[in-house]
């Protein structure tokens, strides 16, 4: 007779882990099964040349819930968030702007550029910090639903609402612009530097399928100010070792609180049986029985691979092949001999120490936007840039650095497909993009990675290379995340839950579904 | 009068952009180099920090009756002491009160090298009476680096000639950076893997080159005051006039502790035949210690409800604080905390606080004084183990 678990956790990602985490805290019995050799999902850090470490996918630790932190004691199990404190957008003048740690340093920077957009900037950061304040409790709540007279529903939309109602007028209004408006216009209203706009838009519009033009790209702007709520608590960085370390201090906690880790152990299908999840089935055939399955993969993975339609009503497949995931970013890996010199403040300074963002102007991030619409992938993409071992000198052998490029926008479904040669001309735009304004790059690059999403979906199992587990997009959030009626981290299915990203509040290495999806799971089974 | 500048000067000034000094034993040294220094503090505890120690009061004993003399004064056990260790030690007056606390390193059979916090020229010399030994003041003449960090190894290894890899924790050894011979002791004020550099300020600025320079790839920082202040409350190391108020300049009785009001017990041998303050200290084993010092977490989610009510994040200061805060039980104040900060590392709160000995018990459940939005609150604090932070390489 087979062993039979409290649950088994089926993906190894940050939310299978921390999910995993919370049901071993209660007490119960887990086993996670991850199909890759290691854990993390997205979340890895990788040798990928001799002596070249980088976090493969995702790589910093954005919103990591402090809640999670505390309760799973994650900085005993080796998670050291070391800050990413600047950015850097070099413009297409040979100029650029600068955001640095100390106040009085920004604020005169941006005087260079403009005096009252440095005025506006604090402004504009009152009001985001309020907006940002009263938002983020959703991170942390089970998303009712509006449609239902459930007491608990009713409860918490009450809550909602008095908190929304805490805004005040002039703040609820731009609540309301900030979840319609395109982040382009929304910083209209703010800001005339035009390379100011485009940094900050840039930001809002990761791994989705929208430009800074286009409607509802506002909102992610706040995500940045949650950041800066959490103060000293600082939840938003660079990860020690890089985003892998978060993966392995949750895998260290749940390990402690008693949850067993296997690797290597795709899971092929969860077991139906009257209804009812019993259990699952690896790749080598081997059955595990449960009383409770949990998937951290994404909705269609989980939904249409590891279940299917015939044990789904149709209404909710239908929802689950409607659900958007459209991966439109890539990641590009160097192994660097020496560091990159900007054109725009050459040598080395404490800019290299942050992120350096290709956004010189608002046309250049729609124009690449552009490409991506018509079905390629930018010519000249918006791209997000750190240089880790600068950060953490372990990453890289002694004097030798890694630069991790985020790269938008390059669609899962480029025209005529991602091949090879498709995969490794991605890599020349990027290396000739960042080119124009680090000229020395093509020089010191000693090993080049290109992932596109189609790469991405390959490794890490996520949909069509979404970095999110399903777009970040506002028809697919809160209670419509990933379907009406089921973003309660349940599913049609008795016994099956959702712990991914694919669930609210969505990507990022937050943490939040895997640990909203174990309280679900306790309370139908106290 | 001006203030005196280290032999390190000539490098720390122009690498202190924010202009943030302050002032030790009457020199000036950098708060903080960078405008923040967030940075700093990471570097101690990720890859590695650069201190100039050079203020801290150094003395040469030597002599057939050196052992004898320290013997005498410090609390531990120097006849025991070999040739390259160092001890930590306290050092009390006749009633058993700390003077001030610092290490004794023994170069040889008949050389030691103390440090302290404040001047003990004076003490020592009352208490060398009848003894062969001589007493140097070496403050000045020899300048202290503090290398501290999980890289610091690495980098004196690549640094400095001499067998720094297999030294062992509170050991010294000597070698030479470029010809200039140094001492070397595997000891610091941050509760990590570190070492500590000892040398002719004449030929200081080499070292502190060498150093740096190969540092570099290992991602050395210097460091200033601000960031140590944060790295020792984790590894819960006290400080003078900070902590505890010496026995020397306190005005009245209950301003002075003894070592094991201090937590220091281990570091008193009552055993030993005979030091400044022994019967005291036997006395008060015997009556039982009053006080304790102790590590406190204060509690998150005590401190979000608090600033919940007035619709705010919890916001806690950057850098450690250095006041007397309330300590409460049962709704009375007990105690008083006199370090704390938010350790960025551990993602905790921390003090480390004065309490009766009967709230001393890990677990105990007290409460800390903070003031919110103007106004005074209580918030949650536990007594916890300290060090708060004590990595495996810090002895490894």
């Amino acid at each position: 007779m087979a062993t039979t678990w409290d649950a088994i956790v089926i993906g190894g990602g940050h939310n299978g882990l921390v999910n995993a985490a919370y049901l071993a805290r209660a007490g119960r019995k887990v086993l996670v099964c991850e199909r890759r050799p290691r854990v993390g999902g997205a979340a890895v850090t990788e040798e990928i040349f001799p002596g070249f470490k980088f976090s493969m996918f995702s790589y910093v630790v954005s919103l990591l819930r402090p809640e999670i932190i505390r309760d799973l004691e994650l900085p005993k199990h080796g998670l050291h968030i070391l800050p990413l404190e600047s950015t850097l957008t070099p413009m297409e003048n040979g100029d650029y702007l600068a955001s640095w740690p100390d106040h009085d340093d920004t604020r005169r920077e941006l005087m260079r550029h403009s005096p009252r957009d440095a005025e506006a900037y604090d402004e504009y950061g009152r009001l985001m910090h309020h907006m940002a304040h009263a938002v983020r409790p959703i991170l942390a709540m089970t998303p009712p639903d509006p449609t239902s007279l459930d007491p608990r529903d009713l409860l918490t939309l009450a809550k909602l609402g008095g908190h929304m109602r805490g805004l005040g007028a002039e703040q609820f209004h731009a609540l309301f612009k900030l979840m319609t408006m395109s982040a382009a216009d929304f910083l209209d209203e703010w800001f005339e530097t035009d390379v100011l706009k485009a940094t900050k838009s840039a930001s809002g519009i990761i791994g989705t399928f929208l430009g800074p033009r286009s409607p509802g790209s506002a909102y992610v702007l706040l995500h940045h100010y949650m950041g800066e709520l959490d103060g000293v608590f600082r939840a938003w960085g660079f990860a020690k070792g890089g985003t892998g370390s978060v993966s392995e201090s949750i895998a260290g906690a749940a390990r402690r609180l008693g949850a067993t880790i296997r690797t290597d152990a795709g899971v092929t299908k969860v077991l139906i049986a009257d209804g009812r999840a019993r259990g699952v089935v690896l790749e080598s055939g081997e059955e595990i029985l449960a009383r409770t399955v949990v998937s951290g993969l994404d909705p269609r993975r989980t939904f249409m691979e590891l279940v299917g339609e015939e044990a789904l009503p149709e209404e909710f497949s239908a929802d689950i092949r409607r659900f958007k995931f459209r991966g439109s970013s890539a990641k590009v890996n160097l192994a660097l001999d020496a560091l990159p010199s900007f054109t725009c403040l050459p040598g080395f300074g404490p800019h290299l120490r942050g992120a350096m963002s290709i956004s010189p102007s608002m046309d250049y991030v729609e124009r690449a936007y552009d490409d991506a619409k018509h079905g390629e992938f930018s010519r000249q993409p918006y791209m997000d840039i750190e240089i880790p071992s600068l950060i953490d000198p372990g990453m890289a052998p002694p004097g030798k650095h890694v630069m991790s490029i985020f790269v938008q926008y390059a669609p899962y479904a480029v025209r005529g497909g991602w091949t090879d040669a498709k995969r490794e001309a991605l890599g020349d735009a990027v290396v000739n993009a960042l080119a124009r304004f680090a000229p020395n790059i093509k020089d010191i690059i000693l090993h080049r990675q290109v992932l596109t999403p189609l790469d991405i979906e390959r490794i890490t199992g996520l949909t069509e290379g979404n970095i999110f587990s399903g777009e970040l997009a506002l028809h697919q959030l809160f209670f419509l995340r990933p379907a009406p009626g089921y973003a309660k981290y349940r599913s049609p299915v008795k016994g099956l839950y959702q712990c991914g990203s694919g669930t609210h509040p969505g990507g990022g290495i937050m943490g939040a579904s895997g640990r909203l999806a174990a309280m679900a799971i306790l309370e139908d089974h106290a | 009068m001006t203030l005196k500048t280290t032999p390190f000067h000539a490098r720390t000034a122009p690498l202190c952009v924010s202009q943030a000094w302050r002032r030790w034993a009457g020199h000036v040294v950098a708060s903080s180099y960078e405008m923040v220094h967030e940075r700093e503090y990471h570097a101690i505890r990720s890859s590695a920090a650069l201190f100039d120690v050079s203020p801290l009061y150094k003395y040469s004993i030597t002599g057939k009756d050196a052992e004898r003399l320290l013997d005498r004064v410090v609390t531990r056990n120097v006849a025991k002491q070999k040739i390259g260790q160092v001890l930590y030690t306290p050092w009390c007056d006749a009633d058993g009160k700390i003077i001030d606390d610092g290490t004794v390193s023994r170069l040889a059979e008949r050389e030691f090298r103390l440090t302290s916090a404040d001047p003990n020229i004076r003490w020592l010399h009352l208490n060398a009476a009848g003894l062969d030994v001589r007493i140097a003041d070496v403050t000045e003449p020899l300048a202290a680096l503090s290398l501290q960090g999980p890289n610091a190894r690495e980098i004196l290894t690549q640094a400095v000639e001499g067998d720094v890899a297999s030294l062992k924790f509170f050991r010294l050894t000597q070698g030479s950076v470029r010809g200039t011979p140094i001492g070397i002791s595997r000891t610091g004020y941050t509760g990590d893997l570190g070492y500590e550099l000892w040398m002719d300020a004449a030929k200081a600025l080499p070292v502190w080159d060498a150093i740096m320079g190969a540092g570099e790839a290992y991602g050395i920082v210097p460091c200033g005051m601000l960031a140590l202040d944060m790295a020792r409350i984790e590894a819960g190391l006290m400080l003078l006039e900070v902590d505890y108020v010496s026995a020397h300049h306190a005005l009245i009785e209950r301003q002075k502790s003894s070592p094991f009001e201090m937590n220091l017990a281990w570091t008193v041998d009552l055993a030993k035949p005979w030091f400044v303050g022994q019967g005291a200290l036997r006395a008060e084993v015997d009556r039982g210690v009053e006080w304790k010092f102790v590590g406190l977490d204060i509690d998150w989610n005590a401190l979000e409800r608090l600033y919940d009510a007035v619709r705010l994040p919890p916001k806690l200061p950057l850098a450690a604080w250095r006041v007397s805060v309330p300590i409460f039980a049962f709704g009375r104040q007990v105690g008083y905390a006199t370090s704390g900060c938010w350790s960025p590392l551990l993602k905790k709160y921390i003090a480390l606080a004065h309490v009766p000995a009967r709230f001393a018990a890990l677990g105990t459940e007290l409460e800390m004084e903070v003031t919110v939005e103007h106004f005074r609150r209580r918030a949650l604090a536990r007594v916890v183990k300290t060090p708060f932070f004590d990595p495996e390489r810090k002895r490894a």
